[in-house]
């Protein structure tokens, strides 16, 4: 048993959402440039250069990449030899929400659904919680933006719907999608289990570093042949044309009913945002 | 690419027909922000022929929600948001003459149609680019709608913000042209 008080939850939860708002990934940016080798509109080049240039500033300066500093979406793996003491989880994490959103000088973004009264301090969190094997926490914080979250579908393919159909409805969604999700995209695709599973291994599948394959190899070709695709709708950076609308389509999959095929598909904007921590 | 061209609010109609979809535009001088919220209230003023917070003849507005600014910062970090929410409250402000909108994404045909026939221009500034366009931004007061916190109306001095001209006074839609040149198969 390790025993591990939740002010240490809170003060590193509290850290990662001002790092995840300032410091965009090393992979992101290698992304742009490998992205303004191959774009053929002189206009994306130039707002994939000014993206680069954002996140440079945001970095340097230590102040927001973008306004939308999102949902503040908390992924925990905690060990299961892991004794907390001095709270409770949950609220140890809100609390580190709350501060890090107020300390970043972050935006507060969460209403209320129908009177739409900011709740004033981003909170609550989405905390997604997993057991693990061992003594550890590993925490990650994803902020997720509005834009391109609303660009995001679920839905319940028939099984003869086949590979085919999981390949129609992301394109087309993303299609649809136009310059709403601030492209480049990324694409995260949830098949199978139920219809929350499948949504929440959709989002999961962001946290891919860009540039990774999927070790699954069949799925590491599906997931080229979908970008491929998606890359020749011509959207391109920031809708305004161009050959780069995703940078990555990442998909993770588990085994459904029999009678269904789940498919999840969250779109995430250029701005893929996370960092992590293991105490 | 062309150089950009350089606006000076407030605008004319000669200033907004000369300008083309695909343009660099380096925006200086005033704007005012705006969006869901003040937009709404705007709207309402004009229902009731009230008088609006500021005199929009020839005006931009900035479809912006910033980041609280740090201690020493003018503006916090101020990307635009996507404009098709503020499609319904547009073309009776355009009517009234504002003269340019700066936001992302495609805008509804009846906001295109009020472009063309009272002559304005919509502009999209680079989603995300938030800390970029916000060093742009050199003075920010609030006008109007405190209240509203980050959707408040705000009165900002701009040097060189950086925008793209999306939907010009003859109709035309970048993020039309745009996809249709770039599309394959």
């Amino acid at each position: 048993m390790r025993e591990i008080h939740v002010k240490l939850i809170t003060e590193k939860v509290r850290d990662l959402c001002m790092e995840a708002n300032t410091d965009l990934g090393e992979d992101v940016l290698q992304a742009f440039d490998r992205a303004m080798e191959k774009e053929e509109s002189p206009l994306g080049v130039e707002i994939l250069k000014e993206l680069k240039e954002n996140a440079r500033i945001a970095k340097e300066e230590n102040v927001p990449i973008c306004q939308d500093t999102g949902f503040a979406v908390v992924f925990v793996e905690l060990g299961q030899d892991v004794h907390l003491v001095g709270g409770n989880l949950n609220e140890a994490i809100q609390e580190g929400v709350r501060q890090g959103y107020k300390d970043g000088y972050l935006r507060k973004s969460i209403c209320h659904p129908f009177t739409r009264a900011n709740t004033g301090d981003n909170t609550p969190a989405i905390i997604h919680t997993e057991l693990v094997p061992g003594n550890k926490i590993k925490m990650t914080v994803a902020p997720k933006g509005g834009g391109s979250e609303n660009m995001s579908r679920v839905t319940m393919l028939t099984p003869s719907d086949g590979i085919e159909g999981i390949k129609r409805f992301v394109v087309q969604r993303v299609k649809e999608s136009g310059s709403n999700p601030c492209p480049p995209t990324i694409v995260g695709v949830g098949i199978g289990g139920t219809f929350e599973q499948a949504a929440f291994l959709a989002k999961k599948s962001l946290l891919r570093p860009l540039g990774s394959k999927n070790p699954d190899p069949e799925l590491d070709q599906l997931e080229s042949e979908v970008l491929t695709e998606i890359n020749q709708l011509g959207i391109g950076p920031q809708g305004l044309g161009g050959r780069t609308t995703s940078l990555a389509v990442y998909i993770l999959m588990m085994p459904c009913h029999i009678a269904s095929f789940p498919l999840a598909v969250n779109i995430q904007c250029h701005a893929q945002r996370h960092k992590e921590t293991e105490i | 690419m062309n150089q950009p061209i350089r606006l000076n609010p407030p605008l004319s109609d000669e200033d907004v027909e000369k300008l083309k979809i695909g343009d660099r535009v380096l925006i200086n001088g005033v704007i005012y922000t705006g969006r869901d919220a003040a937009h709404k209230r705007l709207s309402d003023l004009l229902k009731d022929g009230k008088t609006l917070p500021f005199d929009i003849k020839g005006q931009i507005i900035y479809y912006v929600g910033p980041t609280p600014a740090k201690p020493g910062q003018v503006f916090g970090s101020a990307g635009p948001t996507t404009s098709y929410r503020m499609d319904a409250y547009s073309p009776s402000l355009i009517e009234r003459g504002l003269k340019g909108m700066i936001g992302k994404g495609m805008r509804s045909d009846s906001v295109k149609e009020a472009m063309k026939k009272y002559k304005a221009v919509y502009f999209a500034a680079t989603g995300g680019a938030g800390a970029l366009l916000a060093k742009r931004v050199k003075k920010a007061e609030i006008i109007a709608y405190d209240d509203l916190g980050p959707e408040a109306i705000r009165r900002l001095e701009v040097v060189d913000l950086p925008v793209i001209v999306v939907n010009d006074v003859r109709g035309n839609d970048l993020y039309i042209e745009g996809e249709r040149r770039y599309r394959k198969g």
